[in-house]
């Protein structure tokens, strides 16, 4: 044993030991980027670099051996400079696409940001038009993020493969893969590579992750960070979601639009051919579930439209997949759903377009909030940002769908225009709004009064049911059942608490936001015009991404886990 | 005797003509008390700073008393053996000569890989041993473990010649100086070791009659002096260059520098191959961020992994501080 003194304390270390594992072994920290504790020192990237009494430089505390009385300083001004100076050179070689990266959240090159306050974009990326290397189909080396610390080059050397190479390129050396050599896919490389450089063929990158959230998120996710019941946080999602790294961002709501759109036309043709009334709402997928298990024979008055989720996620894979020509396999949308039933519905191959399904994956409220808590992004102090265009901009019908009236009350605003070929002008239906569990209303569209009905609580719904069985009601037009007390505010995947006043609160925000919309008529946003009028003439089309069925369904799995 | 030379050696203050000045006795004492079976010695001449070519013209004038120093070290040294790096032109033009010279001793010649880092001692090492040809991290230097671990003196052609000369009596403490720019008789010169820079260019008929600064200590690493400056000794490599103040433009100068070690360093560490690389982008957009210049000089001469990170600072920043202002 010897003895050295760092930071004026006296340890005791085995000779042989370098400063660093000297330093670790009495808990000093000493920050590192290249060292690993499976290869020899490379002393490549300085940041472990410390002051030593006797030496004019810094010196590497990775490389250099513990001598007896050595005295060791971990941490100075000076020391800190250089940190902050060599850290931001090499955040200069080093192209940041944190969202994708095996290091997400573990990263030792972003650790060391805060503490010496640096600035990553100090110099431009030098490696941005850096080639990505793709090693059978198992690994991808994307060499605009590589620090040149050569680590990959020694792990793949102790494999006893050498097939990672350092090449000088003009004047600079270059990690390559050799021009003869064969790779054998361990993947050691990505082990052992601090700036992500490396990772398998398809791991996060492969794909272009579009996110979507419903309706009723903005009114109920900012509960997750401490802000109020029914705090409105649109833009503060999207800079979450961007945070994050998602590549693109679009809005339910927008999906909503084209679901009133196709439903009010369903409406209108079941009123014509006076077939299949009433019209049962089909975008809670609780109740849908709940049709067709236990009311079978209600199945045909289903709307055939398709989910405000699913048509958007349709939409995302077919035409914006095409305006951006993108394949549409590689594109993963996944949606925030206030909803647990919402993971089952995109499973139902019935809702599947040209073979794919629509949405890939559903996170509820809660699991999103916690993702951007793991990922340490307090939602509530971000700066609102805008969503991405295309599918960002409903119309006010598109956002009350979260609350429970919601829908009722879109679908009349455009069915109200089709059939009576007049303009609405008082949009506002507020007989269908509230909590109250059943609402009913008589409405003079045109010549004729018409029934309707809305839900919330299937509870409510079912004893419903069974007095249109029986005949102790009749004569509804439109029936609007969402499962859950409120609609979606009070959906299974919202946050918890939920309560009748919470969710009053939450639906009322979304009242607050469509008020101040503009264009208010789900037929009128323009990209439903838009996407109308070019992509879904074709008919057979329109109906493959704009409709589903429905068949009498037996009980789902359940199994002890 | 051995015994004697490294007393010599110290005797006259002897100290490493490579650039470094380490005290010539003290390394060669240093590898003999080593324990160790087999010891190496290493006569460098592998000469690749710009504009410096004074251990060619060792090599072309004086291979014998070269051979008589490494002779001597050899002596001086048990068990040891002994190699001759040379960079490839010198290789191929000293080699026969050097060949005849060597006789029967264990001196082995052998051709430089690489580019001028090919030159620092533990990169030789690496290069001798077959390796790729990168610095080591030091210490262990080369002295404790050196080629294949074992004990290793590594001298520069120069510091060979002196010890030949002072073995055979006849050292007078001088130095050879390659004098090249804007001056009318280019060439090296062996001068006394105590000369200023202004006494070299006087004395050898150099010295200018319109505004000039000089390089001194080497053609890439030197520091920029003025011409009030001239009355010091050279550090570094017995190397000048002199400027023609009017005709120089310092960005093509400081240009020729980065071209130089971009191409010569290995890239290893951060601040030589990144800071190095962000002087040459200021340079190309002739835009000289000062503070990111003293950022980065400061992390060269702090942080570098070998002695050609840790003094390219010079060069730029003495000319910047006293030239460009």
């Amino acid at each position: 044993m010897i003895e050295i003194i760092i930071n004026g304390k006296k340890i005791k270390t085995e000779e042989g030991k370098t400063i660093l594992e000297a330093a670790r072994e009495n808990n000093i920290d000493i920050p590192v980027l290249c060292n690993h504790s499976d290869l020899k020192p490379g002393a490549s990237c300085r940041i472990c670099a410390v002051e030593i009494r006797g030496s004019k430089k810094l010196l590497p505390a990775c490389a250099t051996k513990a001598r007896p009385n050595m005295e060791v300083i971990t941490d100075s001004p000076k020391i800190s400079k250089t940190r902050k100076i060599n850290l931001e050179l090499l955040f200069s070689q080093h192209k940041e696409e944190c969202f994708d990266c095996v290091w997400n959240g573990e990263c030792s090159l972003l650790d060391l940001v805060d503490k010496y306050k640096v600035k990553i974009n100090r110099f431009d990326d030098r490696k941005k038009n850096y080639p990505v290397y793709q090693f059978g189909n198992a690994i991808q080396f994307d060499s605009s993020k590589c620090i040149d610390c050569r680590n990959c080059i020694e792990a793949c050397h102790l494999q006893g493969v050498d097939f990672l190479e350092i090449k000088e390129r003009g004047s600079l050396f270059q990690v390559v893969p050799s021009e003869t050599k064969d790779c054998i896919y361990c993947g050691q490389c990505l082990i052992h590579c601090p700036a992500g450089a490396f990772e398998s063929v398809g791991e996060f990158k492969d794909k272009i992750v579009v996110f979507q959230f419903a309706p009723s998120i903005r009114s109920t996710v900012g509960e997750e960070f401490g802000l109020p019941y029914g705090k409105l946080v649109t833009g503060k999602i999207v800079a979450g979601l961007k945070r994050l790294g998602v590549d693109k961002i679009f809005d339910t709501c927008v999906g909503a639009d084209f679901t009133t759109t196709s439903e009010a036309e369903e409406v209108v043709e079941r009123i014509k051919s006076n077939k299949n009334l009433p019209v049962l709402t089909s975008c809670c997928p609780s109740w849908v579930k709940f049709l067709e298990q236990k009311y079978p024979e209600f199945i045909p008055n289903i709307s055939t439209t398709r989910s405000p989720q699913v048509i958007l996620g349709g939409l995302i894979k077919t035409y914006w997949a095409q305006e951006q020509g993108l394949d549409p396999k590689k594109i993963f949308v996944v949606s925030i759903m206030p909803c647990t039933a919402k993971k089952f519905e995109i499973i139902r191959p019935e809702n599947n377009v040209l073979g794919m399904r629509p949405v890939d994956c559903v996170l509820t409220t809660r699991e999103f909030a916690r993702l951007l808590m793991r990922h340490k992004i307090d939602l509530s102090k971000l700066k609102p940002e805008k969503m991405d265009n295309m599918f960002g901009d409903p119309s006010g019908a598109g956002v009350i769908y979260g609350a429970s009236g919601g829908v009722m009350e879109s679908a009349f605003r455009t069915a109200y225009e089709k059939i009576t070929n007049t303009k609405l002008k008082n949009v506002e239906f507020k007989r269908v709004r509230g909590m109250q569990g059943v609402k009913e209303a008589e409405v003079r569209v045109g010549s004729k009064t018409r029934k309707i009905a809305v839900i919330n609580g299937l509870g409510l719904a079912k004893k419903f049911m069974e007095e249109i069985k029986s005949g102790k009601r009749k004569g509804y037009t439109c029936i609007e059942v969402m499962a859950c007390p409120g609609g979606c505010v009070g959906g299974g995947g919202q946050p918890v608490p939920t309560d009748a006043k919470i969710r009053e609160k939450r639906a009322l925000s979304l009242y607050e936001v469509d008020k101040k919309k503009k264009i208010r008529k789900a037929h009128e946003n323009p990209i439903v015009k838009k996407i109308y009028k070019e992509f879904l003439k074709d008919k057979k089309l329109a109906h493959k991404i704009l409709h589903t069925s429905y068949s009498r369904k037996g009980r789902g799995l359940i199994k002890k886990i | 005797m051995a015994k004697d030379i490294i007393k010599e050696l110290k005797k006259y203050n002897l100290s490493g003509r490579s650039g470094s000045g380490f005290p010539t006795g003290l390394k060669w004492e240093l590898v003999k008390n080593c324990r160790a079976d087999k010891k190496y010695i290493i006569c460098n001449g592998s000469e690749g700073e710009p504009k410096n070519f004074k251990d060619k013209f060792i090599l072309e004038n004086y291979p014998e008393i070269v051979i008589e120093g490494i002779k001597t070290a050899l002596e001086a040294i048990d068990n040891s053996s002994a190699f001759i790096y040379l960079r490839k032109d010198y290789y191929q033009k000293f080699n026969d000569n050097l060949k005849k010279l060597i006789k029967g001793l264990p001196i082995k010649i052998i051709k430089k890989q690489g580019g001028y880092l090919g030159g620092e001692e533990t990169v030789i090492c690496e290069a001798i041993e077959g390796k790729r040809p990168e610095p080591r991290i030091k210490p262990p230097f080369p002295c404790e473990k050196g080629l294949w671990g074992c004990p290793t003196l590594v001298n520069n052609v120069e510091t060979f010649y002196c010890a030949g000369k002072i073995s055979q009596g006849r050292y007078e403490g001088t130095r050879f100086y390659t004098i090249t720019g804007d001056v009318k008789n280019q060439g090296v010169y062996e001068l006394p070791e105590k000369y200023t820079v202004k006494e070299i260019l006087k004395k050898t008929d150099n010295y200018p009659d319109f505004d000039f600064f000089v390089q001194s200590g080497g053609g890439a690493m030197g520091e920029i002096l003025l011409e009030k400056e001239l009355n010091k000794t050279i550090q570094g490599i017995g190397c000048i260059v002199v400027f023609n103040a009017k005709k120089t433009d310092p960005f093509a100068l400081m240009k020729e520098w980065t071209k130089f070690f971009l191409a010569e360093n290995c890239d290893k560490c951060t601040p030589c191959r990144e800071g190095i690389y962000r002087i040459d982008e200021m340079l190309n957009n002739r835009k000289m961020d000062k503070q990111a210049l003293n950022n980065i000089f400061f992390v060269l001469k702090e942080t570098s992994l070998c002695p050609l990170g840790a003094n390219a600072y010079t060069p730029f920043e003495t000319l910047i501080k006293k030239i460009i202002k």
